[in-house]
């Protein structure tokens, strides 16, 4: 695998919209070519090298190329968007959208992201060794096809809005997650370590939550049904099994109706 | 205004009878002129292409309330395909519900030069009109529905065909609207009570009037008037396995009665979107009806129909079929909106995904082909997909593949989850006539230009008709592709309209003059429907009179008044 070093050395004066820094873009591309990919801030059209200080080489695909961000990146968005495969690694906070519609390969930051990271994403995985903003893995603004598949796993906290009509995939929340928490999912699994707010599951028709701390309030459209003994994420204990959310449709599997289920860990 | 000179293209056209032979055109001060009375103009050399006069489009949802909901409700119709703006070119962005500008720019790149807005409620004609005005290069009209308006209910409960006519008369005025037509008639006020119209004589509640009674009292209103469109009606019980019936029945109730327009049509009735009411079958076993609904269509010149193809597309549909969209969000539990719009309407509007991998949706995309196969008079059998109920306009020229070529529906068969099943279902798959470009330029212009009363404006390059010729990069006599025919009528080299230059060599060249036509009906005075209009605006209207007619510079800057005298 080869690396390229992204170091910023001019900051942008509005956010810089750079979602050719990707494994896809630079691939088979050396440095000199690599500072001339486009990257927006506001209407204008920029370089990339406008930015960013370049070096190294790029593998011949996207599988073989790495890509290390360096500096104070905390207005940059769109690192890691639709990448297909290979690997960034974000030394800093990252603004939104990092791993947007991302379908392979791996992305890993060294700090905070904002929102919608992991927006609509279909498979890979995002490392977040800090805390994640709103809407993670969550669906484009009017959108219902939210995160697909691929795993997101953030050390710290996660914001409002996780996993908003998400159908598939895995997110891993080491700590707190604030309020709406999969609503609309069809599916996938969501595993929060600490606390939950409120409005977990809301009309969510199919998939998993998992909550080893308190949840502050309850939705009525989740019904308790029994204590049951589950390991997740290398976790035994017991937890309280809720489904629902009963006030929406359900599709039925050999005649049963399927509903989202909400564990919440009562005891190792 | 410069004059040109086009010379040497292949002419497709139905009004002087031209069908692919080498032949001039000439523009002159807006309009066609013989090729003798250019004296020294810009010359395009148009040899080895296809030459067609502007295309006319007779049914889509491009302004207005519901098209705007779309656009609002779907941000992600947006996303990944804004186009900034450069030079004349403005800013664009959306996919099925594009922008105004992208609207304009979208037909003109296919040659379109006139688009009718299908569906106008008149309470809200002033949004509708705002954003036709902001549709550039397009001549456009809209027309105000009335199939559940409580006026028209009222009148045509007791027959009153002048009433009903006088109020026409006074609504196209106050909306600048122009034609009459019917969405679901009685069935979106039946929805009010969460209720529908299920077939031609199930009764509107409250109200104590049938579907039937309401569609051939507009005919016998729109015929009073003379009107230059006839009545343009969306049938009840859209997209139901099994409809074909009530759009049979629909039909018959233009037998008997003859048109009376100096404008040229020889309709009285204009069906819209006629794949989504040719079902057969019951619930998953729907199946083709379209050879039935055709032998009716080509047997009886008093309608004209359009197709509405399912094109296979990701779209937002929306209607004044207010029970219809309610029945789509329960079928696929995609967001909803929907709007009742006072004593005159309402809508609905749903995201929808036809899939290649849906039995259905290929049962829909063959039935929508097999209609127009199966006609005999293109004049009187349209091109159209309910922009952008059944996909999105830009897909016109993929229609025109399909219909043009058998290997392009085999590929299109070849790629569905469940060919046999939909082979089994429909017709399509034993069909192998291919249309001439000929048969298009009938469906797509000298047809509806006719149908429309523009026959002395659009639709053909005979002198005298307006200055609206599109040039493609297509020569028929080469061999070519199915994919070259959909390449080349989505981007026209040239395109002019009423005799500017709106596209050269591909690009935007210019935004354009566009007009608004609308219809403006002379009728006696009639105290009884003035009196019913104050005060059904005193007891039920939100907006006074003052704050709902369109009026003024700000909404029509550049109309174009078509004039009606039915003064008896
Ligand atoms: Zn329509």
């Amino acid at each position: 695998m080869e690396t390229v070093t992204l170091t910023m050395k001019d900051q942008p004066g509005l956010y810089l919209e750079a979602d050719s820094i990707t494994p896809d873009a630079f691939a088979g591309k050396k440095a000199e070519e690599i500072v001339d990919l486009p990257v927006y801030t506001g209407r204008e059209q920029h370089r990339l090298g406008d930015f960013f200080e370049v070096s190294g080489t790029a593998g011949a695909t996207p599988a073989e190329t790495k890509i290390v961000v360096n500096g104070d990146i905390s207005r940059v968005k769109y690192i890691g968007m639709k990448m297909t495969d290979g690997e960034v690694v974000a030394n800093g906070n990252a603004d939104m959208y990092v791993g947007a519609w991302m379908q392979g390969g791996k992305i890993t930051v060294n700090g905070n992201v904002d929102a919608f990271a992991g927006t609509g994403m279909k498979g890979g995985e995002i490392i977040i060794n800090g805390n994640a903003g709103n809407y993670l893995g969550a669906a484009y603004r009017g959108d219902w096809r939210g995160m697909a598949g691929g795993k997101i796993v953030v050390k710290g906290n996660a914001g409002s809005d996780l996993g908003t009509f998400m159908t598939g995939g895995e997110i891993v929340v080491g700590g707190d997650v604030d309020v709406h928490v999969a609503t609309h999912a069809e599916g996938g699994k969501i595993v929060i370590k600490g606390n939950a707010k409120r409005r977990l599951g809301g009309q969510m028709v199919e998939g998993e939550i998992y909550v080893f701390g308190n949840i502050d309030v309850m939705m009525p459209g989740f019904a308790y049904r029994e204590d049951v003994d589950v390991e997740v994420d290398g976790v035994k204990g017991r937890f309280a099994l809720y489904e629902g959310d009963l006030g929406e449709r359900h599709r039925k599997r050999k005649g049963q109706a399927i509903y989202a289920k909400l564990y919440q860990l009562v005891g190792a | 205004m410069a004059e040109y000179l086009i010379k040497n293209g292949f002419v497709f056209d139905p009004v002087l009878g031209i069908r692919g032979d080498a032949a001039d055109i000439a523009i002159k001060d807006g309009k066609i002129v013989e090729t003798s009375a250019v004296k020294s103009p810009k010359v395009i050399d148009a040899a080895g292409k296809t030459v067609m006069a502007g295309g006319v489009d007779i049914h889509a949802h491009v302004a207005g309330p519901k098209v705007n909901i779309g656009r609002n409700f779907r941000p992600e119709d947006k996303l990944f395909n804004c186009k900034p703006g450069h030079g004349i070119e403005r800013m664009q962005g959306g996919f099925s519900v594009p922008t105004t500008i992208r609207t304009g720019y979208d037909y003109a790149h296919m040659g379109y030069t006139t688009v009718m807005e299908a569906a106008m409620p008149p309470l809200y004609a002033r949004h509708t009109h705002e954003e036709m005005r902001d549709t550039p290069i397009l001549d456009q009209g809209a027309y105000p529905v009335f199939g559940n308006n409580w006026f028209v209910l009222e009148y045509l409960k007791n027959h009153e065909i002048e009433n009903t006519a006088a109020y026409i008369a006074w609504l196209l005025r106050a909306t600048k609207g122009y034609a009459v037509k019917v969405v679901n008639p009685g069935g979106t006020e039946a929805w009010a009570w969460g209720l529908n119209c299920e077939n031609i004589h199930d009764p509107v509640p409250y109200f104590d009037i049938t579907p039937a009674q309401i569609v051939k009292g507009l005919i016998e209103a729109n015929e009073y008037l003379g009107l230059p469109h006839s009545m343009h009606v969306h049938a009840n019980n859209l997209g139901t396995p099994g409809n074909y019936q009530t759009t049979l029945d629909t039909f018959k109730l233009s037998e008997g009665i003859k048109p009376n327009s100096k404008f040229g049509r020889d309709q009285v009735m204009h069906h819209t979107h006629v794949q989504f009411h040719s079902y057969g079958g019951e619930g998953f076993n729907f199946e083709s009806k379209a050879p039935e609904i055709m032998d009716y269509v080509n047997t009886h010149d008093n309608i004209t129909i359009d197709l509405g193809c399912v094109t296979l597309d990701e779209t937002t549909t929306m209607t004044a079929d207010g029970p219809f969209e309610h029945h789509l969000t329960e079928l696929n539990h995609l967001k909803w909106a929907n709007a009742d719009v006072e004593l005159e309407t309402a809508a609905g509007v749903v995201p929808f995904v036809y899939s290649a991998n849906n039995k259905a949706n290929a049962v829909q995309w063959c039935i929508g082909l097999e209609l127009g196969l199966l006609a005999k008079d293109f004049m009187r059998v349209f091109l159209t997909t309910d922009h952008p109920n059944a996909g999105p306009f830009i897909r016109y020229p993929r229609i025109m593949k399909w219909l043009m070529s058998q290997e392009a529906r085999d590929q299109q068969f070849d790629a569905f989850k469940h060919k046999d099943k939909v082979i089994e279902a429909t017709n399509l798959a034993g069909m192998d006539r291919e249309l001439d470009l000929y048969e298009i330029a009938q469906m797509t212009r000298a047809g509806p230009a006719k149908s429309l009363g523009l026959a002395h404006m659009y639709g053909g390059l005979a002198p005298g008709l307006d200055g609206d010729v599109a040039i493609f990069d297509f020569n028929p006599n080469e061999p070519y592709a199915p994919d070259d025919i959909e390449k080349a009528f989505g981007n026209a080299r040239h395109l002019f309209k009423s005799g500017v230059q709106v596209i050269s060599d591909h690009e935007i060249a210019s935004n354009g003059n566009k007009r608004t036509l609308w219809v403006n009906a002379k009728v006696n005075e009639n105290p009884q429907v003035m009196r019913d209009v104050k005060e059904k605006f005193l007891r039920y209207y939100t907006v006074t009179l003052n704050n709902y007619e369109v009026a003024g510079h700000h909404y029509v800057p550049n109309p174009y008044v078509i004039e009606v005298d039915a003064t008896q």
